[in-house]
């Protein structure tokens, strides 16, 4: 037989290809400079720090309750949160010790945030897999809940919910209703989008296998929140080391084995269904009380109070400048956000203002995991890997 | 579940670093420890692998500036946790402003890759052996540390705002 001579000598030959800064599919401003073979990925390589707003250099200027503002902005679906969190710093520095009625309000509120956080997470993966239709319903759900933020503070997405000590009122009748029935009508909404994708067959098969991360590897990368649990960690804050009386609540703490997309967004949905668990518990318990704790020198008096009684308004003009006195030291406190462990590190010496506030955001610990965990894959898995990574620009750039 | 106390882990680390430990503080039910900077990896290696204490997570790192302590201005704060014992611990160490290194801990802890970076970015520190040591956050060009304490937030140049309206 005759032997063909071929000139085909293949070498592999590598495309950059800019997956980002704005790209529609990154949901947020980050850059990944990817090696690509073909449309199998190589090698990626990640710019971060596009919205970088020096939110840590701001607060070592600004009195304590003029912080919240910044914490809004970290992990902006899920800003009461990162407010309560702080608030709760504070209060631990100052040594406060809140009502129970103000812990359950917390519980309820943070719960929400985080319904509507995982909500927005879970249904962009079905975005980036083409399942618009989830997208468009639950968003419904969220404005439901922001419709409630706004009967509790009046903002509804950077909200600058509750007060250090507190919240700055107390719940409204409005307000109880639009929770009682969001506790009524929301688990036929959360089924509904719980059909369209959990067992969708097309879902899966985009999303199993897709981006996965072992329990030691996202450990040794300091994963938290969803994403540790996905890969078969049960670590949560709100059960470690409870905060604002979680210890009442009856919960469990869903976890998944495989550590990808899949596993990632089950472990979200079973999220909100223990959350929506845990606002009704809160909702049907909440106790009777003040809203506020004892701590004059950081909780607003009553307006009225402050044109007829002069403590009040000494009091006042104290918290809007900033005069109130603060105990020297440093705290560590966190607490269960939207994606992972959200801790704040507060070194007071005394003065106005924090010496040094530095924010554990658990997104730009965990997002340094993404080149290991898509190299290999190909294009369309990094875009739902990163997705149900539910990485959000304003916490990882701070 | 076992939980440790905070003084076992530091009988712990002062006999087994008798020189290293400088100072040590209990706050708000967390350990906060003074060590030096030269045995950063071996301590943390060490908690990380001891049988008992098994601070197997780290939280997070960070900097900070003391321009008034001589010789120690920057510090670089590392806190750990223990996921076994539940226990969280804060390690501080610090070094001077002319020559401001510390050994890179990446080989311990990988999560400590973007976090020393961010400090590095921030604070000027220079973590020696670090894998890629460059800005992250701040632009690459930028020729100062922002968060150090000599660079005042506000412009000060500004005439028409006085301090003392302001309470400050």
């Amino acid at each position: 037989m005759e032997k063909i001579e071929t000139s085909y000598d293949y070498k592999p030959e590598f495309t950059q290809l800019n997956l980002g800064p704005t790209h529609p599919a990154t949901h947020g401003i980050f850059q990944n400079i990817l090696t690509m073979d073909g449309e199998i990925i190589v090698n990626a390589e990640q710019t971060v720090g596009y919205i970088h707003r020096a939110f840590e250099k701001i607060a070592e200027k600004r009195p304590y309750y003029q912080v919240t503002p910044l914490t809004d902005r970290l992990n902006y679906c899920s800003s009461p949160i990162n407010n309560m969190g702080w608030h709760m710093t504070v209060e631990k520095l100052l040594g406060v010790e809140t009502p129970k009625r103000v812990d359950y309000m917390r519980i309820i509120i943070m719960e929400l945030a985080r319904i509507a956080d995982h909500l927005i997470c879970n249904s962009v993966i079905g975005v980036d897999v083409g399942a618009l239709t989830g997208f468009t319903y639950v968003f419904q759900w969220r404005e439901k809940i922001y419709d409630i933020y706004e009967e509790i503070c009046g903002a509804r997405l950077t909200t600058n919910i509750g007060r250090i000590g507190g919240l700055e009122r107390d719940f409204s009748p409005a307000c109880l209703k639009k929770i009682k029935e969001f506790i009524a009508e929301f688990p036929a909404a959360l089924i509904e989008f719980t059909n369209l994708l959990e067992r969708n067959r097309i879902f899966m098969d985009r999303t199993i296998g897709a981006g996965p991360i072992s329990v030691d590897r996202a450990l040794a990368y300091g994963f938290t929140g969803p994403n540790l649990r996905a890969a078969g960690l049960d670590y949560d804050v709100r059960v470690m080391n409870p905060y604002s009386s979680y210890q009442d609540f009856d919960f469990v703490i869903p976890i998944g084995t495989q550590g990808d997309t899949y596993d990632r967004f089950m472990v979200r949905q079973q999220e909100m269904w223990e959350s929506l668990k845990i606002v009704k518990q809160a909702f049907e318990n909440l106790p009777e009380g003040k809203f506020f704790a004892d701590v004059p020198d950081f909780f607003l008096p009553p307006k009225e109070e402050v044109y007829h009684n002069m403590e009040a308004l000494i009091f006042h003009f104290k918290i809007v400048m900033g005069e109130a006195d603060v105990p020297v030291g440093e705290v560590y406190h966190a607490v269960e956000g939207g994606n992972g462990e959200l801790g704040y590190y507060l070194v007071s010496d005394g003065g106005r203002a924090a010496y040094r506030l530095h924010f554990r955001r658990p997104c730009f610990i965990y997002y340094q995991a993404y080149p290991e965990m898509i190299k290999g894959s190909t294009l369309s898995d990094a875009i739902v890997t990163m997705s149900s990574m539910n990485v959000i620009a304003g916490e990882l750039d701070a | 579940m076992s939980t440790i106390s905070n003084g076992y882990i530091l009988n712990e680390i002062s006999e087994q670093f008798p020189d290293s430990v400088i100072d040590s503080l209990e706050s708000y039910g967390m350990l906060s420890i003074e060590v030096k900077a030269n045995d950063i990896i071996a301590i943390l290696s060490f908690l990380k692998t001891h049988p008992q204490i098994q601070m197997n997570f780290l939280t997070d790192v960070c900097g900070i500036h003391y321009p008034d302590q001589i010789g120690k201005e920057l510090g670089v704060v590392y806190h750990l946790h223990s996921f076994t014992n539940n226990v969280r611990l804060r390690l501080k160490c610090f070094v001077p402003s002319e020559k401001p290194e510390i050994h890179t801990i990446t080989s311990v802890f990988e999560a400590a890759n973007w976090q020393e970076r961010e400090t590095f970015d921030f604070y000027g520190i220079e973590f020696v052996g670090h894998p890629n040591l460059t800005r992250i956050l701040n632009v690459d060009e930028m020729d100062y540390f922002p968060l150090r304490k000599e660079y005042p937030l506000e412009d000060q140049t500004r005439t028409d705002k006085d301090d003392s309206y302001f309470g400050r």
